[in-house]
Formats: structure tokens, sequence, C-alpha cells
């Protein structure tokens, strides 16, 4: 992993995701509170923080797996209601991986791959597939395409959940803890995939403890402690300059071995 | 003999120890493991031994296969008197079903085989076209039992025997499975009033014996319906063991939707599917795979159950039997009636059973549960 990759890859001014002044409760417990977060296009965030801190949390908001009761989320233009015209709608432009893959496993990988392509783009059946099997190769297993989940390895299972994502042809993808399910020779693979996908200009939003890949790609590292945005900051002065005392608890304790 | 040594990261994969599987090993190892299973295994044989051979003698070697009546039957031989139910195979058949228009059964059974070969083997050819008949089906087999349109209508008071149990059965099975998924993801509803009036129908339902549903349907449904208004009776304990049935069912398919994890829906959402789309594609077919067990098992239950009609009035093959039992000709013949009978129910179950298992293997994608 190279610390030129930054420089590569480049921001735009548009704004794909802003969160203003948002708070989420499970039922009596204030989850998340006052989230402001704008993300521009090409941007890639990592979020990190301790167990418990909201982060995934955070994420699915964005895409509605979770709702929020205060505040705005609007994402590409498209403001977050009940309406599930609305949320179908930015379903379709967010993607999203999950740290246990949760892949169909009753379809075959291209199955998995075109199913939402079909059924929610209304794409012809034959393109899908030709799409499915672009990213299939880019993820690097484009021989697994007629097998079930239940016969590839983790690190193959979320490749083939990022590429399935990608087939929706997605503005931003959203990534929960994706290896943090993994054995370790696996995790690798993964990561190298998201790499390159940020190489190619994706808006990303990681909740990851990889802090190598967060020192490589991301443009800003958010941390995230009791609900609440604690600290964000460029990577680079993120991991040498931390501010908040939280922060660097945090950081001492997961880069001390 | 000393084990071979390797180097280290360079042991070859070897060849399993051999008498360790094979026939006599099989027997070693399941039948003559020990003095006492030894015993075991020679005590059992020889109580085969004492039940077997008399068992085939009276069912086959002993027993009369053409004969006038019971005393003929003697005479010929001391085993079963099959001849009694060759005698009134019509009649356990059909019930009353007119002699004349007993082809439209027999026909309508064949076309029943038809219509489900698309539905229950995937590779039957030109099975798209095939399914429009099955959806045609229905109809075409209650114009056949039922007649009018060109046909002469026959009651559904003349249905009887293995029709009558079919016709009921194979009906409720057909109308309880989709009402049965309907109820569970009605259960599971975000919408308050459609779970409450789930709930209330699943719990009232289930917790009232068939029998009392099938009186309901008998006598109490009179009081409620208009006076004059005349409904058949075949028709109302069809949807009474219909609706019976789909209660069962839906607690199976619920149960089956509670064992998926959340993320399969979670990632459905997240691709963009809209509810309808995520149960046809994601949630429903894992489901009711899990299911199927359960499924098969009310499916075998209700068409068991068939045979409470006989409380009402209705002549399944049971009421035939019993209604024949007391002709004078062939009086005392209750054994050879009830293990026909027993057979017939056996076959259709086992066979459920069997088609069940099939499933279950063809539909495994090698993943872990």
């Amino acid at each position: 992993m190279s610390d030129t990759a930054q420089n590569t890859m480049k921001v735009s001014d548009d704004v794909m995701i802003t969160i203003n002044e948002m708070h989420k409760w499970y039922g009596d417990f204030h989850v998340l509170k006052n989230i402001n977060l704008s993300v521009n296009h090409g941007e890639r965030i990592v979020i990190c923080g301790p167990s418990g801190s909201g982060k995934s949390t955070l994420i699915r908001c964005i895409n509605r797996l979770e709702e929020h009761q205060r505040g705005d989320i609007v994402v590409d233009g498209t403001t977050l209601t009940n309406d599930l015209k609305n949320i179908e709608q930015i379903r379709r432009e967010v993607g999203m991986v999950f740290q246990h893959f949760n892949l169909f496993p009753h379809l075959t990988v291209m199955e998995n791959c075109t199913l939402a392509p079909i059924w929610v783009r209304k794409m012809p059946k034959a393109e899908a597939e030709a799409v499915a099997m672009k990213y299939l190769e880019r993820v690097k297993i484009p021989d697994q395409a007629g097998k079930y989940p239940g016969q590839l390895s983790g690190g193959q299972q979320q490749r083939v959940a990022i590429a399935r994502s990608l087939c929706m042809n997605p503005k931003i993808m959203l990534f929960d803890e994706p290896t943090s399910a993994l054995d370790p020779e696996m995790i690798k693979e993964v990561l190298d995939v998201m790499i390159e996908l940020a190489r190619e200009g994706m808006t990303m939003i990681c909740v990851t403890h990889e802090m190598g890949f967060a020192k490589t790609v991301a443009n800003r590292v958010i941390f995230m402690d009791g609900g609440e945005i604690i600290e964000q900051n460029a990577p680079a002065e993120f991991f040498d300059n931390p501010q908040n005392d939280r922060t660097k608890l945090f950081l001492s304790q997961i880069l001390a071995h | 003999m000393s084990e071979q040594q390797y180097a280290p990261g360079t042991h070859p994969d070897l060849k399993p120890p051999i008498g360790q599987s094979g026939l006599l090993f099989w027997f070693r190892k399941n039948l003559f493991s020990s003095p006492f299973n030894v015993l075991l295994t020679l005590l059992t044989a020889y109580i085969l031994y004492l039940m077997i051979p008399p068992m085939l003698n009276w069912a086959f070697f002993d027993a009369v296969f053409v004969a006038d009546s019971r005393e003929h039957c003697r005479e010929l031989g001391q085993g079963a008197c099959w001849a009694f139910i060759d005698n009134r195979i019509d009649q356990f058949t059909y019930g009353f079903y007119p002699v004349d228009e007993r082809w439209r059964v027999i026909l309508c059974f064949f076309l029943f085989l038809l219509a489900m070969l698309p539905i229950l083997w995937d590779k039957t050819p030109a099975r798209r076209k095939m399914l429009w008949f099955s959806l045609a089906f229905p109809f075409i087999g209650y114009w056949l039992l039922v007649g009018g349109y060109g046909l002469t209508p026959v009651e559904t008071t003349r249905f009887g025997g293995f029709m009558l149990t079919l016709v009921i059965g194979i009906t409720g099975i057909a109308c309880s499975m989709p009402i049965g998924i309907a109820l569970a993801l009605g259960r599971q509803s975000e919408m308050p009033i459609i779970r409450w009036l789930s709930t209330c129908f699943i719990e009232f339902i289930r917790g009232v014996p068939l029998i009392t549903l099938l009186f309901v349907a008998s006598t109490m449904l009179n009081y409620f319906l208009p006076p004059g208004t005349t409904f058949d009776l075949i028709l109302r304990v069809l949807i009474m063991v219909t609706l019976f049935s789909s209660a069962y069912i839906a607690e199976v398919v619920r149960g089956g939707l509670q064992a998926i994890p959340k993320g399969q829906g979670e990632a459905a959402d997240a691709l963009g599917l809209n509810y309808g789309k995520s149960m046809r594609f994601i949630i429903l077919p894992q489901a009711l795979k899990i299911s199927i067990p359960g499924i098969v098992n009310t499916f075998i239950g209700l068409f068991k159950d068939t045979t409470l009609v006989v409380i009402i009035g209705l002549l399944d093959p049971l009421g035939i039997g019993r209604a024949s039992l007391s002709d004078i000709k062939w009086a005392g013949l209750a054994a050879e009636v009830y293990i026909f009978v027993a057979l017939f129910f056996f076959i259709c179950c086992f066979s459920m059973s069997r088609y069940s298992i099939y499933l279950e293997n063809k539909l495994h994608t090698g993943h872990k549960r």
C-alpha cells in the first residue's frame, strides 16, 4: 500500500451526502447524538471507534436500514423520509457491504449479482449477466460464477458481495466492517478490491478497524464514541496528532500491539 | 511395524486403514459387537421367524382373491378374504358416484397427475406451458366431477370413498398453502390491524378441534345463513379443512421465517428490492425450504384427518368400509377392510414424505445452517 495513492484520487466539490443535526434512539437509548457530516463526491471516509459507539448504526441510517428520529439526511439530493419511493430510490444508488456478507445462500454467485439489476433496474437478463461478469472479473472470481455462496471461502464471499453491490452501479458504497469476520489471510484480498475501488473514484464510507487501509485510501478519518463524532481529520493528522483524549486512548489501544 | 517417517511438510495423503468398511464390517459393528448384542440379534431373528411366515401366509399364500361370499372364502382357504375387497372396490373408489359417469373421475385423476407433474418436477418438458394447465386444472376438475355445461350434473352427496378423500385432501392442501403463507406474513406484518387479525384467526382455529369445525360446517352454518340458501356440504367441509390446516401451515412457515438471518432481508433492502420482491426471491424461498418437513407433516395430518368427515355423514373409505361390514353376506371381515384402507393412506402419506426428502436434497446448496 503506497502513501502516494491519495494524490492520484481526486475529490470534487459536489456534495453526495449531508447529515444535519441527526439523532437516533433505540427506545429510550440515545444511540446517535447530533451527527453532522457532509460527504463529497469521490470522498473516502473511514469511521472508527470502540464497539457500541454507533458507527454501524450511522452508516445504516444512510440507506435507511435504521430510521432516525431527528434531523435530516440528504443522499444524492433526496431527503430521507418515510416515503417508500424515496427510500427505494436512495437504496438503488447506495451499495452496502456487510460484515457477514449476507449473500443469498439459495442463489448462485451469478444469480446473487443479477437479481437486483434485473428486478430493480429492469435490465435484460443477458445484459445483467454481462455486467455481473465484468464485476466478478474485477473482484477476481469470474470462475466461481456458477457456485453457491456456501462453497466459497469467506474472502471470496465478501468479494462476491462487493461485486453484487457494484452491479447496481451505485454512486456511493457503504462498508460495514467488511473484514471483521474474515480469517487474517483473506483480509488482504478484500482490502485490495476496496483500494482499487477507491482509486477509481467511488464515494465510500467504511466502518473498519484496518488502520493501514485508512492511512492508504481515506481522505478523512472519523472517530466516534458514545454516539457522537468526537474527532475527524485527514489520516496523517488523525494518526500522528490526535486532539481528543478519547481518540488518543483508542489509538493507543488498537495500535499498541 | 514402525510408522514411516516423512520430513515436515512432505507427508502425503494416505489411504484409510483397510477392514473399516464393507458388508462384513457393517454386520460385525452393528449386530455382533458384543455377547449381549449377539444374543439380542439372535433373539430378534427368532421372533421375526415366528411372526413373518404366518403373516405372509395369511395375507398372500392362504388368502382368497375370488369368491362370492364369506362362506365361500372359508371353503377355499384359511387366509385373508380379499375377494370381499375386490367385490366392493368400486364403492371404495367412487362412493355412490353414478356408474355411467365414473369415467369422469378417472379422467379427472389422470389430468390431476398431469397437472402436478410440472409443479413437483422442475425438469418437466415445456414446464411453463404445463403450469398454465396446472392453473386451469381446478376448474376443469370441478367441472368434470360436478358436471353441468354439457355433462350430467352429479350431486356432491354421491361423492365417497377414495375419491372423496382425494378431493378433500388435495383441495385442502392446495388452498391452505397460500392462505397459510399469507397468514404467516400477516402475523409478522408491521401493520397492527393485519397482525392482530392474523394472530386472532390462527389462535382461534388452532384452539378448536377439527371435529368441532366440521360440526359447525354441517349444522350451525345453516343458522347463520339466510333461510332457504343451500350450501353444499362438501364445499363447507372443504372450507373448514382448508382454514384448519392453513392455521397450522402459518405457524410452520412463521418458524421458517424466523430462522432466516436478519441480514438476508437487510441485504435485499440494501439492493433496493421492495417488500414483495424481497419476500418472493429472498425470504420465502429460504423460509419455505426450512419449513418443508413441518409443511409436509401438516399435509399428512390433514390428509388423514379427512377420515373425520365420516362423523358428519360423508362416506370416506372408512365410512364405506364400516357400512360394508354390516353386509350379512360378508360379515366379520373387519381386518381385511381396515388393512386395505390403511394401505391406501400409507401409500399416499409415504409418497408425500418421500417427495419432501427428494425436495430437501434438491434444494440443498451446500450452505451451513
